[in-house]
């Protein structure tokens, strides 16, 4: 076989289904075998589409995303979607093309050192310089990707190296001596752990993306459920829980609820599992919850005491650990008074906004959220969207809320929603998107309209980027620098792609028009008009404590 | 602070530059570097001098390390009995009238001069830390015009 038909092969046997890619000179030799091979393939308009789509696939269905590009310039464009991924520990394996190994190093046409420039955002990555490897090297970068922390892989392919017919062995077995992640709590400090729980009398859980990688959600319910703790999610962590349970506080942090952040202040122990103690969350450091032990779960020891000091460090899987802890605690605290202090908390400080002047966006998100009763995908972009998608709607499972965390990529969602809805056909998904960050992958319109992948695109046009302004609003004296935008007509743009678009001016017509977009079999840009100064709160400014918030405690 | 840092690494193109680069990017400083093969020639071993004010830093830059796939094993001497050395070329200012001093001051170390020329000489020296650096005020008297060092290497 030659490499190309046995990178197809090695693909096929890792459970691969779809890539999303873009051809090019570099990985002619793959898309001549692609040609006659059994494997969906996605054709993005760019290749940064094509990493987001591999991400959003994988965030969707938790299996590894797979994307493709060619040398040099196709490999680079797949890099923010690959620093993405790796931002937010999620499995994508990316294949890139590269000149031939003879003339590596020589500013060959479309050369860059893509292994170089890809080191410090990827979990891992390869080189592959001799076709004998191939084969163990696609084993390994799926075996990386998917376990442990989970992560992004590239393999850098030489055209030589795809052209040489060589025997194909499939390697059985994934050895790597250098990386063996530990998947089970040490019973130890399980024990204190669940000490500590038992002693508490205001605990919290503070759960984050791991519960999702690890699919840790059903352990989590058990393990609030049993010993009365409310929980917040971070950005990441957002449908690992109910959002509809009684026990949860919704989102911490920057933009999260006031009772989330009170509580985590107040609290007297923080569980916290697969979350990373980002400055997002965390506000001012030396402020950040004063009385409170803190028990981390996470498989990554490096995020262990990277930002906190902690108690009781558990290195593991957060599912395995979390059914250890259910185990080993067999008293459950008391925390009745705790849980009617965070109701209190709930009551006085509910999100809220004011329904006066144009169509509010939280209005919008909270529309969307009833007409698919909560059951859809939603992806977003970054910044105000986001922020008000994770406020607004509320997840009940996990998988559902796709969103670049970490890096905060303006552009990710739709093209991830697209990845997303081929994951999921059976899944409605809505990118909630604003009129900046939508533009910012907007060709995959094409992609979307040519492979009938049908996702809603909601529009929330202020005419702004709106979190910068709301910055320079808040902290700048409104001195509005290269913050407005001229847009193009998103319904007719929408149109002239073959997609649907609908426009909307009025709070009335919000609800129709999202029943309409869900009743069109077509991708559906709906083109909100929203106030246009609408701020998202509440806010902890950047170095303040986490209960200074300010804006919507009233 | 300095630290003595050994590890273990997977002998393939691109793991120097894995590890230089996640010092770059975490803000990390490397004081010195040395590589080299081991008896198994897959695998090459680095001992790195960091320099690393707080636990707190010298913890994540273990722990980073570990976590790079081509790692294999990370070691610290921080606590550990252990016996590292350095070794140094040093040129200094020769003159034939000086020969009884300077041979003086190296006997008080493990150095001797490997080349001599009309008017320099080339040193030798291999120490620890703080004989090292003892020998380099000594040998100052005499003007040292150029100075290599490999950098420390240890074992525990």
């Amino acid at each position: 076989m030659t490499g190309a038909q046995i990178l197809i092969e090695c693909l096929k046997r890792e459970g691969v289904e779809v890539m999303f890619g873009y051809p090019g000179g570099a990985v002619l030799p793959i898309f001549d075998k692609l040609y006659d091979a059994d494997l969906k393939f996605i054709l993005t308009r760019h290749e940064q589409g094509a990493a987001h789509a591999a991400d959003g696939y994988a965030r969707a269905t938790g299996k590894v995303g797979v994307c493709i590009a060619t040398s040099g310039p196709g490999a680079t464009n797949l890099t923010t979607g690959i620093a993405n991924a790796c931002m937010d520990s999620i499995p994508i394996v990316a294949i890139t093309g590269q000149v031939k190994t003879f003339l590596i190093g020589n500013d060959a046409f479309q050369e860059a050192d893509v292994t170089g420039v890809t080191r410090p955002i990827t979990k891992h990555n390869y080189l592959v310089k001799d076709t004998q490897d191939l084969a163990r090297i696609i084993r390994e970068a799926f075996h990386i990707a998917s376990t442990g922390r989970p992560g992004p892989v590239l393999i850098d392919i030489p055209v030589d190296v795809q052209q040489q017919d060589i025997e194909f062995i499939w390697p059985e077995e994934v050895k790597i001596r250098g990386y063996n992640p530990t998947y089970f709590g040490h019973p130890g400090q399980i024990k204190k752990a669940a000490k500590l729980i038992t002693q508490s009398k205001k605990p919290i859980i503070y759960a984050g993306g791991g519960i999702i990688s690890s699919d840790a959600h059903q352990e989590l319910k058990e393990l609030a459920e049993k010993i009365q703790a409310p929980v917040t999610m971070t950005l990441m962590g957002l449908g690992g829980f109910p959002g509809t349970h009684e026990l949860s506080l919704g989102m911490l942090g920057m933009h999260g609820t006031a009772y989330a952040n009170h509580a985590i202040m107040e609290s007297d122990l923080i569980i916290a599992c697969g979350a990373r103690f980002d400055d997002r969350v965390t506000g001012r450091l030396d402020t950040f919850a004063p009385y409170a032990k803190i028990i981390h779960i996470d498989i990554d020891p490096a995020s262990i005491s990277k930002n906190v000091k902690v108690d009781v460090p558990i290195v593991g899987d957060a599912k395995n650990v979390l059914g250890q802890l259910l185990e080993e605690i067999k008293k459950a605290p008391d925390t009745s008074d705790w849980l009617k202090t965070v109701e209190a908390w709930k009551k006085k400080y509910p999100l809220n906004y004011k329904e006066e002047g144009k169509i509010k966006p939280q209005y919008v998100i909270e529309q969307i959220y009833e007409a698919t009763k909560g059951e859809a995908i939603i992806t977003t972009e970054v910044g105000q969207n986001q922020m008000w998608s994770a406020q607004w709607y509320k997840y009940i499972h996990p998988r559902t809320f796709i969103s670049s965390g970490g890096l905060g990529t303006m552009g990710f969602g739709f093209p991830a929603g697209m990845g997303a809805k081929v994951g999921c056909p059976d899944k409605i998904v809505f990118d909630i998107a604003g009129d900046g960050s939508i533009q910012m992958n907007i060709q995959e319109l094409a992609t979307c309209v040519c492979n009938k992948i049908n996702v809603k695109v909601a529009i929330l046009n202020n005419g702004y980027l709106g979190m910068v302004r709301q910055w320079q609003e808040l902290f700048y004296k409104k001195r509005y620098s290269q913050v407005e935008l001229y847009n193009p007509d998103f319904v007719k743009l929408a149109e002239s792609y073959g997609a649907a678009g609908i426009r909307v001016t009025k709070k009335e017509d919000v609800r129709p028009a999202i029943e309409k977009a869900l009743s069109i079999d077509n991708t559906v840009f709906i083109d909100f008009h929203i106030e246009p100064e609408e701020n998202v709160y509440p806010m902890v400014p950047t170095g303040e404590a986490i209960n200074r918030m300010i804006g919507g405690m009233a | 602070m300095r630290h003595t840092i050994s590890v273990l690494v997977e002998n393939k193109f691109g793991v120097l530059a894995r590890i230089a680069g996640l010092f770059s990017a975490r803000g990390y400083n490397i004081a010195s570097l040395a590589v080299s093969e081991t008896m198994d020639p897959k695998i090459s071993y680095m001992t790195i001098v960091v320099e690393a004010d707080d636990e707190k830093i010298l913890e994540q830059i273990k722990k980073q390390l570990n976590k790079l796939i081509d790692v294999i094993t990370v070691t610290d001497f921080t606590k550990k009995e252990h016996v590292d050395r350095e070794l140094i070329l040093a040129k200094v200012k020769y003159l034939a009238k000086n020969k009884a001093k300077l041979e003086g001051v190296l006997n008080k170390y493990v150095a001797k001069i490997i080349q001599h020329k009309a008017d320099s000489a080339i040193i030798e020296a291999v120490g620890e830390q703080e004989q090292i650096k003892q020998l380099l005020q000594d040998l100052g008297q005499f003007g040292i015009k150029e100075l290599v060092r490999t950098g420390r290497i240890a074992m525990a």
